[in-house]
This record gives structure tokens, sequence and C-alpha cells, in this order.
């Protein structure tokens, strides 16, 4: 028996036991190549947070984890099961995947509550009442009870992504991925937002996080990833990557946004 | 000459009034008042109309453009996403159907089914008789039409919809079903509702199926009692009843863009 240990945080763990583990993962657009041999891994229940300039590939990452985007090449693990493999059924893994975006993306002509219903019984076959069940609890983990029967014109940018957020977690998706969540928002909105996500984090959610929230991300994150020109060139324990970044990229992209 | 640009904008405006008033007097004093009302607006005529041009021409005009463009909708719907599948042979097809009934007149799209089909294949007819041909004429007319309003309507939905359904785990054809196309027909309803004006107006070519006096549309029906009055009265009874098809529809469009903008 080997019982040797590295001591290092993040040993890439056995494979059946990762949340998201990538391998040698390329993307092409067109002769574009705008990740160039990605290794990535997350295990469950970590908070790993993404930074890097725009441009860089990190939306691109995150987008062929849940095969929004088809890897040019490279393998792409989700609980152990091979969502890159031809024959996998691409859309009952995605449902173990929650996505936040950017830009909310929440369907303009639905309640809030027939938003977090829709795909809970289209997808999942559960019952009108058990949906809805689903759905209110969902709304007040994000504090937006009082907004069940509101359009989404009729929401702020703050509530809009909160319940953006509760559309995805009604799924109960066993990890979440998060674009930007509040690059969109304005500064006094941000904070509602990252404190539903902080929740989250302390509940023991499996999440990967792309932001420019450098205080998220030493508070709240396990691992930081530091991406440009399509390759991860640092990554480690937060609070170390943002006080000593050792790469010199790195040191120039946190001297500018910190 | 110092007029400034708004006197001389005002000024034009009353030149352009006046204008107005003088040709309307000149009609009205150059018309005989008397003539006109006999050959076109005889009150005993307009009465001998009602109310079987309201219980059939209308009412058939009505079902026609109706049948017409319920299959017209369903047809352009499915050119419309054939049009934007990834298989390139359906893309083909659709756009060869498209290109066809937009660019034939819609008299020729009904010559063809009409008289041209029982001519081709005098063992066959198509099902439903008048209604039959007609629905099928307007609905491919205005299918071929109504596909590209609708793949441009679909194609407008943002992108990140499609991708937030996706996210959710709903495949894409129920993607399409539930997110896509129900906001596609709030963007298209406007253009919509004008193919279904068109449609009205482009119903009355049935006049050329040799229909039972039952099956009568308002065209058709209007011809009829022209030539049997000697009088162009019935004729305009039979406009007059076009409007009232029309203009509401003309109303809700108008209403419908005015909304849209404003919730821009
Ligand atoms: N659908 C696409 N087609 C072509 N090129 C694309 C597409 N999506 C992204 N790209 C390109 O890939 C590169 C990486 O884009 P990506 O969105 O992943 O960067 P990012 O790190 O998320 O940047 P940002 O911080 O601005 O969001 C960019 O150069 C972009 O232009
Ligand atoms: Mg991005």
């Amino acid at each position: 028996m080997t019982t040797w240990s590295t001591g290092e945080p993040h040993v890439p763990s056995d494979r059946s036991t990762a949340a998201i583990d990538v391998q040698q993962l390329h993307k092409y657009f067109g002769s574009n190549e705008v990740l160039k041999g990605i290794d990535f891994h997350v295990g469950v229940g970590e908070v790993v947070c993404v930074i890097g300039p725009s441009g860089s590939g990190k939306s691109t990452l995150l987008r062929c984890v849940n095969m929004l985007e088809t890897p040019t090449s490279g393998k792409i693990f989700v609980e152990g099961d091979e969502i890159t493999d031809p024959d996998a059924d691409v859309d009952k893994l995605r449902s173990r995947i929650g996505m936040v975006f950017q830009s909310f993306n929440l369907f303009p002509h639905m309640t809030v509550l027939r938003n977090l219903c829709i795909a809970q019984q289209r997808v999942k076959g559960r019952s009108k009442s058990e949906s809805v069940e689903i759905a209110r609890a969902n709304l007040a983990k994000v504090g937006l009870s009082e907004k069940e029967d509101a359009y989404p014109a009729h929401l702020s940018g703050g509530q809009s992504q909160r319940v953006a957020i509760a559309r995805a977690l009604s799924m109960e998706p066993d990890m979440m991925l998060f674009d930007e969540p509040t690059s969109a928002l304005d500064p006094e909105l941000v904070g509602d937002v990252l404190q539903v996500m902080k929740d989250l984090a302390s509940e023991g959610m499996t999440m990967m996080v792309v932001t420019h929230e450098m205080g998220f991300a030493r508070e709240v994150g396990n691992k930081l990833v530091f991406m440009d020109g399509g390759v991860i060139l640092e990554e480690g324990v937060p609070a170390e990557v943002l006080a000593n970044p050792q790469h010199e990229r790195t040191q120039g992209f946190l001297s500018k946004v910190l | 000459m110092a007029l400034s640009k708004r006197k001389r904008a005002a000024y034009l405006r009353y030149a352009q009034y006046a204008l107005i008033v003088l040709v309307v007097a000149v009609i009205a004093f150059a018309a005989d008042w008397a003539s006109l009302r006999d050959s076109f607006f005889k009150p005993d005529l307009v009465r001998e109309q009602f109310p079987d041009i309201l219980k059939t021409a209308l009412k058939n005009t009505i079902i026609y453009t109706a049948c017409g463009f319920v299959f017209g909708l369903l047809l352009g719907l499915v050119l419309a996403l054939m049009r934007l599948s990834s298989i390139g042979p359906w893309r083909w097809l659709s756009t060869a159907i498209i290109e066809l009934f937009r660019g034939l007149p819609a008299l020729v799209v009904f010559l063809a089914l009409g008289p041209g089909f029982s001519r081709a294949f005098p063992d066959y007819e198509i099902p439903g008789g008048g209604l039959g041909v007609a629905t099928l004429a307007l609905g491919l007319v205005g299918g071929a039409y109504m596909a590209e309003t609708i793949r441009a309507g679909i194609q407008a939905v943002p992108k990140g919809q499609m991708e937030a359904a996706r996210s959710l785990g709903m495949s894409h054809s129920r993607a399409m079903i539930s997110i896509v196309i129900p906001q596609a027909f709030r963007i298209i309803l406007p253009p919509l509702t004008n193919e279904l004006i068109l449609l009205t107006k482009d119903s009355s070519l049935i006049y050329i199926l040799g229909l039972s006096l039952d099956e009568y549309d308002l065209t058709k029906w209007g011809r009829e009692g022209m030539n049997s009055a000697a009088n162009l009265t019935p004729i305009i009874v039979v406009g007059l009843c076009y409007l009232l098809i029309t203009v509401p529809l003309s109303i809700v469009v108008r209403r419908m863009e005015a909304k849209s903008e404003r919730a821009r």
C-alpha cells in the first residue's frame, strides 16, 4: 500500500469522484484556437473561480463543460460520465448542471413562477403541484417569493439574476456554472446576487464561477484559476494566488483589476 | 424675402389645405349626384343584398380566408423550420417551395389547382370542393410568404433563450416549441395580420372555380349581382363588406405596433 501524500491542496482526485474533469480540451472557432489544451478539475463540493483578461477563453471553457459549445478535441467528464462522448445523452447530463448567464436569459413571455416550472415539468416530468412547490422553495431561498407572478421585464437586474439562479436550482442540479453573473449589474445590486451564491457555496454546492469579483473568489473560492490566451497559466488557493501571483501575466492582470 | 423657415412651412401647409378644398369642391360641383347614386348606390338594391350577402358571401369569404390562413400558417412554420435546419436537402426543398409560390401570381395557383388539376388528373379531385381548393391555394401562397416572416421571427429571438433552455436540459425541439417559437410569434404578429388582410383579398380569386350559389364568396356574389341588376350597387356593398373585415384587422395591427414601440 502506498500511503504518501503530497500535501498539495489540489491533487487531481479519483476521476469517479470529480464533479467536472476536463482533459486536454481544445476548441477552435474556424482557424482561431481559443482553448489550447486545458486540463481542469473541480472536486465535489468545491468552488472554483476562473479569472483572466477578456477573450482569454473563460466563457468558452465554461460553455464546453455543458456542451453549449462542442469541443474540437479532448474529453470532459461530469461526475464520471463523459459528456463529450458522441453517444452520451447530453440533454440528460445537462440537467445535472445548472448554468447562470451574464445576461440572465429569463424567458420573457412567462411569469417568474412559470420560468422556474417549465423545465421541471417538460424535462423532469414533474407534476404541476410538485414543480410549483419546488419553485416556491427556491424563490424563497433567493428572497423573491413576492415576485412569483411578475414578468421578467418588471424585475431589476439583481432580481433577474436571482430568479435565474432559482430557475437553475429548481432542476436540482449537482453543480452550478456561473458566467460573470454580476457583470451586467449596477454596483449596488451585485451584493444580493453574491450573497445568494455564498449561501449556495456554504450548503456545499459544487460551483465553477467565471468572475471579476476578487473579493468573492478570496472569500468563497477553494481554488482560483487564471486563464490567458486559451491556457491555464496559474491555479491555487485564492488568497495565495491573489497575494502572491507567480506568473508575470497573472501579476500584470491582478495589478490592473485590484 | 426673409421668410423664416417656420413661416414658410406654415404657408406651404395652408396652400396644401386650400388645394384639397378646391379639388373636393370641383368634384362636388361637377359630379352628377343623382346619376351617381342611381348607378352606384341605389337604396332598394342595397336593401335587397341583405341579409343574404352576410349569411352566404361574407361568411364564405371569412371561411375560405381562415382555412387558407391556418393551413398557410402551419405550412409556413414547417417551411421556416426546414429553412433553419442543419440538413441541406430540407433547406433546398423549402427554399424551392417558397420561391415558387412567392413568385407565382395567386391567380395562377388557383388555376393550377382548380381547372388545371381536374384536367391533369380527371379521376381525382381535391377533397373539400371549392373550400378545399381555396384552402390549398391560399395556404400555399400565404405559407410561402409567412415562412420567411416566421424564419425572421425565430432568428430575432436572442440566442441566449435557446441556450438557457438547453442548459435546463430541454431538447432542441422542446426548446423550440416552449421557448423560441412563442416569442417569435409575438414578434411577428403584426406582419402575420397583414398577411391575413392580403389573403382576405386573394380569396376573391375563387371566382374562377365555378361555384354553386351557396359557395359564393363576396366578389363572386357582387359580380353576379351586378350582372343581373345591370347596376354597380352590389359591387359597392361587397367592397364595404371587405372593409368590414380588413379595417378592424388593420386597427389591430396598428395597436400591436404601437404597443411594441412603447415596450422598446
Ligand atoms: N461563437 C464564437 N464564434 C467565433 N469566435 C468566438 C465565439 N465565441 C467566442 N469566440 C472567440 O473566442 C475567444 C474567447 O472568447 P470567450 O468569450 O471565451 O472569452 P472570455 O474569456 O469569456 O472573455 P470575456 O471576459 O470578454 O467574457 C474570443 O477571441 C472570442 O472572439
Ligand atoms: Mg466571457
